[in-house]
């Protein structure tokens, strides 16, 4: 985290853009909802399109929120980037077999 | 233990130290009391069930009994006395060898250790109060669903309470190891045992909401009249087999992976050698722990997944053995050469190496999914799980409490009876579980109270229960030594076995901030290293300065209470509206706990440097 009260123009520039990138993804993710919620009360599709797509919109907030409310993109965050990779790999693994073999 | 220390301040506020305290160290002795107790209470337990089974058709423990008891045996032993005791090792340890004041969430720490103990307290109500659960550990639906009474709703809540302060145990210890590293502590340098917990740390993160899920779905089965295991509603049975051993699996590496932690410390420590392949041992162990959430399906084999699912499972099974076969060798090359020592905390990672590989072995037997038709649900399977649970985590706790007994309590436990105890338990370990491989190929069956006379199993049980016996007196005579060092033990310098890592960098036991410098770490083995190229001591990697001390806090008993209040009101809601009261008291108790928590700051307070210097080294 940068220090906020340091006042020197690099800085300023820096805080500026970083909540440049803040407000910017923010305004995505309301725009993701929107388009989530208006997808299934407008029906405009049907369910075999609009629940993919609905997963993938909830996949890019996900990452929005890691990289830039919680700061995975700054410097520094290689190791929990690892894990939660590592992480999310073995709970995908360990899902997709258990619904293969109970329900394929 | 601080007995004399005790008297001095007055019973009552000793008490209330424990009560409020988040400093690891005490937390830890709170562990290890708390999964001490339970142990022993596992252990009466086996006891009762190897006596029922000393002759054939006996009537010591009735049927529905004999049932309690081994299903009691076994939750127990995992839950409530094994993982706490595992737990409470980390705790201590872990810090110091990383050079860290605390954990990093030290309110987190103690909230983990109430819920744990009034889970654990809430499971064990259940003797008094209408019968135990009685439909084994793994309480497998439709057994569990039916079973009448009140005993697996004690089951389901008891686990449920102690298990989310198993998983805060665990994030915490993540947190710690990832952010609160000593200087030129880099991943590499970390000693095995640290690694081990970060692994296994890792593994209870994600292993323990399966068991949580499970755990609440079979609760709304047996509470509020859902129906996800009623095949008749079309519900299905086996998800919970599923759940259950996607927790249960990883679980036993939960518990085995600390051990092989402990084991690699002190085969290192006393052989004077460096730990041989440190590379290796960390990723065979990230490799365990990979491996190991892929292969629960082997406790399944003969419930029909099919020729391909049973297949890959056995091969994913059978390739465990490949990084626990590094760990073996490795452990061998350790001591090759070494000058060795041979102490109660060597004889126990000595014995543990030929008992586990015969345990790993049969294991690689039971993988074979073909063969395990034949050995399911038989003691051969009994025989295996001892073989590695008591082989190798009993062994590396017993092991760990005699290396690290000076740090945690300032004395040296008695080696005349840590031999004594060393030899009785294992010669009775040999001796209850090997005839057991071959009462299982005989075909007898696990779970069952009685067997009947002269079909070739009368011999065998009675070996096996004498065997139980003499581990039981090994345990006795180890409880003895406990007491014995307190009052009479020698007091331990802070390095008594002329160690390798930071624990013993510092005095035994150590002050409350333990470390008045944080070290500067310049190598694996980082005391070794300054023994034999420094000035033997640690270096600081700062100045002497004023240390922050987090408040202790009662609020994480109180909010234990709180649900274990509400777990009696969710276990009786059932036969009496009335009882939701208990639910909502608990909660709001509870919710209550959070919200001071929340709202109320905690500055902590500062040890300054005048205090600090005064003290002397």
């Amino acid at each position: 985290m940068p220090d906020n009260t340091n006042t020197n123009s690099f800085q300023k520039q820096k805080n500026k853009d970083e909540m440049k990138k803040q407000l910017i993804s923010f305004a995505l993710m309301i725009g993701f909802t929107i388009i989530a919620f208006a997808i299934v009360a407008a029906e405009v599709m049907d369910k075999m399109f609009a629940v993919p797509l609905l997963l993938v919109l909830a996949v890019v907030q996900v990452a929005f929120q890691f990289y830039y409310f919680m700061h995975m993109k700054d410097r520094g965050h290689e190791f929990p980037a690892m894990m939660i990779y590592g992480g999310v790999w073995a709970a995908v693994l360990t899902i997709a077999a258990l619904v293969a073999i109970v329900w394929w | 233990m601080s007995i004399a220390a005790a008297q001095k301040k007055g019973f009552g506020a000793f008490i209330w130290d424990y009560l409020t305290t988040v400093d690891h160290k005490k937390i830890a002795h709170l562990y290890l009391v708390g999964g001490g107790f339970f142990f022993l209470l596992g252990g009466l337990e086996a006891m009762f069930i190897r006596i029922q089974l000393i002759k054939p058709e006996n009537d010591f423990l009735s049927a529905g009994l004999y049932n309690e008891m081994i299903t009691m045996h076994g939750t127990t032993m995992i839950f409530l006395a094994a993982m706490p005791l595992l737990i409470g090792l980390m705790n201590a340890i872990m810090p110091l060898q990383i050079g860290a004041r605390d954990v990093a969430f030290p309110f987190l720490n103690s909230l983990g250790f109430w819920l744990f103990m009034f889970g654990g307290i809430l499971l064990n109500c259940s003797w008094f109060l209408g019968g135990a659960p009685d439909a084994g550990w793994t309480s497998y639906t439709p057994l569990s669903t039916q079973s009448p009474g009140h005993g697996v709703d004690f089951y389901v809540l008891g686990l449920q309470i102690s298990g989310a302060g198993t998983l805060m145990g665990g994030i915490n210890f993540l947190v710690t190891i990832v952010t609160m590293r000593a200087p030129g502590m880099t991943y590499m340098r970390m000693p095995l045992f640290t690694w081990t917990t970060f692994v296994t740390s890792v593994l209870i993160l994600f292993a323990f909401p399966a068991l949580t899920v499970g755990l609440f779905l079979l609760m709304f089965d047996r509470m509020f009249g859902s129906a996800f295991f009623d095949v008749a509603l079309g519900g299905n049975a086996v998800i919970w087999q599923h759940l259950f051993w996607i927790f249960g699996h990883p679980e036993v590496y939960i518990l085995i992976l600390p051990a092989f932690g402990v084991f690699s410390d002190i085969l290192s420590t006393f052989s004077k050698k460096r730990l041989f392949g440190y590379t290796a041992m960390v990723f065979a162990t990230i490799l365990i722990a990979f491996l190991g959430f892929m292969v629960w399906a082997h406790h399944m084999f003969t419930v029909g997944l099919g020729p391909v699912a049973n297949a890959i499972f056995a091969i994913a099974t059978m390739a465990i053995a490949v990084p626990t076969g590094i760990k073996i060798f490795n452990w061998l090359a350790t001591m090759w050469g070494g000058s060795i020592t041979i102490n109660s905390a060597m004889l126990w990672s000595l014995a543990f190496i030929p008992s586990f590989t015969i345990g790993g072995m049969t294991g690689v037997m039971l993988a074979s999914a073909v063969a395990d038709y034949q050995y399911h649900d038989t003691y051969f399977v009994v025989a295996h799980f001892h073989y590695v649970i008591v082989g190798g985590v009993v062994f590396g706790i017993l092991a760990a409490l005699h290396y690290w007994w000076p740090k945690l309590f300032g004395k040296i436990l008695n080696e005349a009876m840590g031999k004594w105890a060393f030899w009785l338990f294992f010669i009775g370990f040999h001796l209850t579980f090997f005839i057991q491989h071959f009462l299982g190929l005989m075909g007898m069956p696990r779970r069952y109270w009685v067997f009947l006379e002269d079909q070739g199993l009368d011999t065998g049980n009675l070996v096996s229960t004498i065997g139980a016996l003499l581990m039981g007196l090994g345990g006795l005579i180890f409880v003895i030594n406990i007491i014995y060092t307190a009052f009479k033990g020698e007091n331990a310098s802070g390095d008594p076995w002329d160690g390798r890592t930071l624990e013993w960098a510092i005095p035994s036991p150590p002050p409350f901030y333990n470390f008045k410098q944080t070290p500067l770490v310049r190598g694996l083995d980082p005391l070794w290293i300054e023994k034999t190229e420094g000035k033997g001591e640690m270096t600081g990697a700062e100045p002497i300065g004023d240390i922050h001390m987090p408040d202790g806090s009662i609020l994480p008993f109180i909010m234990s209470i709180g649900f274990f209040i509400a777990g009696f009101g969710f276990i009786y809601q059932t036969d009496q509206k009335a009882w939701l009261l208990a639910v909502f008291a608990g909660m709001g108790i509870a919710l209550l706990c959070m919200l001071i928590r929340s709202l109320k700051d905690y500055h902590g307070y500062h040890i300054t440097k005048e205090e600090l210097e005064r003290e002397a080294d």
